[in-house]
């Protein structure tokens, strides 16, 4: 016992390690379940009627729906322009080269705090309102650079044999980029686009400088955790942690299968 | 995913073909975001810590006299935040390593065929909200959760106390939320270690902690430098954790910047506080990156 115990340790160890990392996510799956009055702090027995009714709580799908919205218009462009960067920075040589990646890491360097708060002093200095689209913005911008080390590190790790066998075989550049390049390189935009809603949709210091009345999912929970938050809201972050295991796990079987073949 | 490729080695493979122009037409559109909304609002933002209150005397309404002096002002107003902010994100890191360095080994080296699906269960938690993951916490420290009840039963805790509204909870939500931030670039730099150099060490005569402490663990640096920079950079600047699990003792600079911008509309105080934090921030993570001899960051 003993000596398994020490040939052992490590994983024993991260055994227990993943149990932490699940008890909070125990949590607020089982609190989905809650028969909550107002607060949803303590157990009150087991019910389905949240799960059968998610928007049943003011605003909650509201705020859903926000930051959804917000989530996707943000991951479009962040994900679009971050991979320009990604193909300039991976593929070409050019002056200033470093003072590229610096500003690409500064954004990821900095507190969220000092983000949100600088965009706002700006929006405000310029008489624009908080609102939807300068959360938009602000998003955009705080995605750009995760999308841009996630796509730069995918088109390192290519083969450059296989671009330089397509031109061999006399594939133009464009061609090669279209039909070799891109579909190579999609699996990391893909990754990224994901980080990057999920900053987004998870994001709240940023958001809550930015957006002004309007109200987003983790903006929701935030100003209702003085009250009690309501168990819609666990059922909505069950789902998207589901969801979000879901498209993760199966994105990895697919790769996996590719790489076999 | 990101933390992983922020910390990926290989250099990218720049090959000199197509015209000149092209990487500046693909460079334009993100760095003109990135230089509207991140480094215009940052010169706004030094501008303002300078500015001092309008002869109108109307809130929230502010003149620029260069009064360099609003810095030491906030400072003074704001010391015990600022060094509670840096105590408690640098615990917090330094917990995050303790649990993330061994199960970043044990994925690495001891995981097999399951690797994959482990490294997607680190991040898995982290799919649900920041939020909702803080509040978790507070059931589970609070007063009917498991903690307290088994604290109460082995007498360490007595029978009024608690454990949420406490600097502890407020540490124990940091070193939870950010942890993935420790974890992945751990696991990325100790993946990278070729298993040859860990034989190598052995077929030297050196035990396990040997070669641990002069193989393993100088190798996976990058990781360990990267992973508490990415860990220890959103703890110092969160307030979110600090409002949902601490009390008015706890508070963290960040409480204060959010309550100068919204409840007092104190610009100038707010934004020397913000240049504050970014500069210490700053100036850390270079002492730090320095003295740990890599700059591999990005």
């Amino acid at each position: 016992m003993k000596r398994w115990l020490s040939k052992n340790l490590i994983k024993v160890y991260a055994f227990f390690a993943f149990v932490y990392l699940f008890i909070p996510i125990a949590y607020t799956m089982a609190f989905s379940f809650n028969n909550a009055g107002k607060s949803n702090l303590t157990w009150r027995g087991f019910t389905f009627a949240n799960w059968q009714n998610p928007c049943g709580a003011p605003q909650v799908c509201n705020a859903l729906g926000n930051s959804l919205k917000i989530g996707g218009i943000a991951t479009l462009i962040a994900t679009i322009l971050g991979t320009m960067i990604a193909f300039a920075l991976g593929r070409h040589r050019f002056r200033g080269r470093s003072a590229v990646n610096l500003l690409i890491f500064l954004p990821m360097a900095t507190p969220e705090i000092v983000l949100g708060a600088s965009l706002l002093a700006m929006f405000l200095n310029l008489g624009i309102n908080p609102g939807f689209w300068p959360t938009v913005i602000a998003h955009v911008m705080f995605c750009i650079s995760f999308v841009v080390v996630t796509v730069k590190a995918r088109i390192a790790s290519l083969d450059p044999k296989l671009e330089e066998a397509a031109m061999d075989l006399y594939a133009t550049e464009a061609e090669t980029f279209r039909r070799v390049t891109l579909p190579l390189v999609m699996p990391g935009i893909f990754g990224a686009a994901l980080l990057a809603f999920s900053l987004s949709f998870d994001d709240f210091i940023i958001t809550n400088f930015n957006s002004g009345t309007l109200t987003t999912f983790p903006k929701f929970v935030y100003i209702s955790s003085a009250r009690g938050i309501p168990p819609q809201a666990n059922v909505i972050g069950s789902t998207m942690f589901i969801l979000a295991l879901v498209i993760v796990l199966t994105s990895q079987f697919v790769s996996n299968r590719k790489n076999r073949v | 995913m990101a933390f992983v490729a922020a910390v990926s080695k290989r250099s990218s493979v720049v090959r000199g073909i197509k015209r000149p122009s092209t990487p500046y037409l693909l460079l334009i559109p993100g760095l003109a975001w990135l230089a509207m909304f991140f480094i215009f609002p940052l010169i706004n933002l030094a501008s303002t810590s300078t500015q001092t209150p309008g002869d109108s005397g109307e809130v929230g309404v502010y003149v620029q006299t260069f009064r360099f002096a609003n810095y030491f002002d906030a400072f003074s107003g704001a010391r015990d935040q600022f060094l509670r902010s840096f105590l408690f994100a640098f615990i917090a890191t330094v917990l995050a390593l303790a649990i993330s360095y061994p199960l970043a080994y044990a994925i690495a080296f001891k995981s097999g065929k399951w690797k994959n699906l482990l490294l997607v269960l680190v991040v898995a938690p982290f799919f649900t909200s920041f939020l909702l993951r803080t509040v978790a916490w507070k059931q589970i420290l609070g007063n009917e959760g498991p903690v307290v009840a088994v604290l109460k039963f082995l007498h360490i805790l007595g029978p009024q106390s608690g454990l949420t509204a406490s600097a502890f909870a407020v540490v124990t939500g940091m070193t939870y939320n950010f942890l993935p931030f420790m974890t992945l670039p751990l696991y990325a730099s100790l993946e990278r270690i070729d298993p040859r150099t860990l034989e190598a060490s052995s077929d030297l005569y050196a035990n396990g902690i040997t070669t641990f402490r002069k193989v393993t663990f100088p190798l996976s640096l990058p990781g360990v430098v990267a992973g508490t920079l990415l860990t220890f950079i959103p703890a110092a600047g969160d307030y979110i954790n600090a409002t949902l699990l601490g009390n008015p003792r706890t508070k963290m600079i960040g409480n204060v910047i959010e309550s100068r911008f919204f409840d007092i509309v104190d610009y100038p105080t707010a934004a020397a506080l913000s240049f504050m934090l970014m500069a210490a921030i700053l100036i850390m993570v270079m002492v730090y990156v320095r003295r740990a001899g890599t700059e591999e960051l990005v």
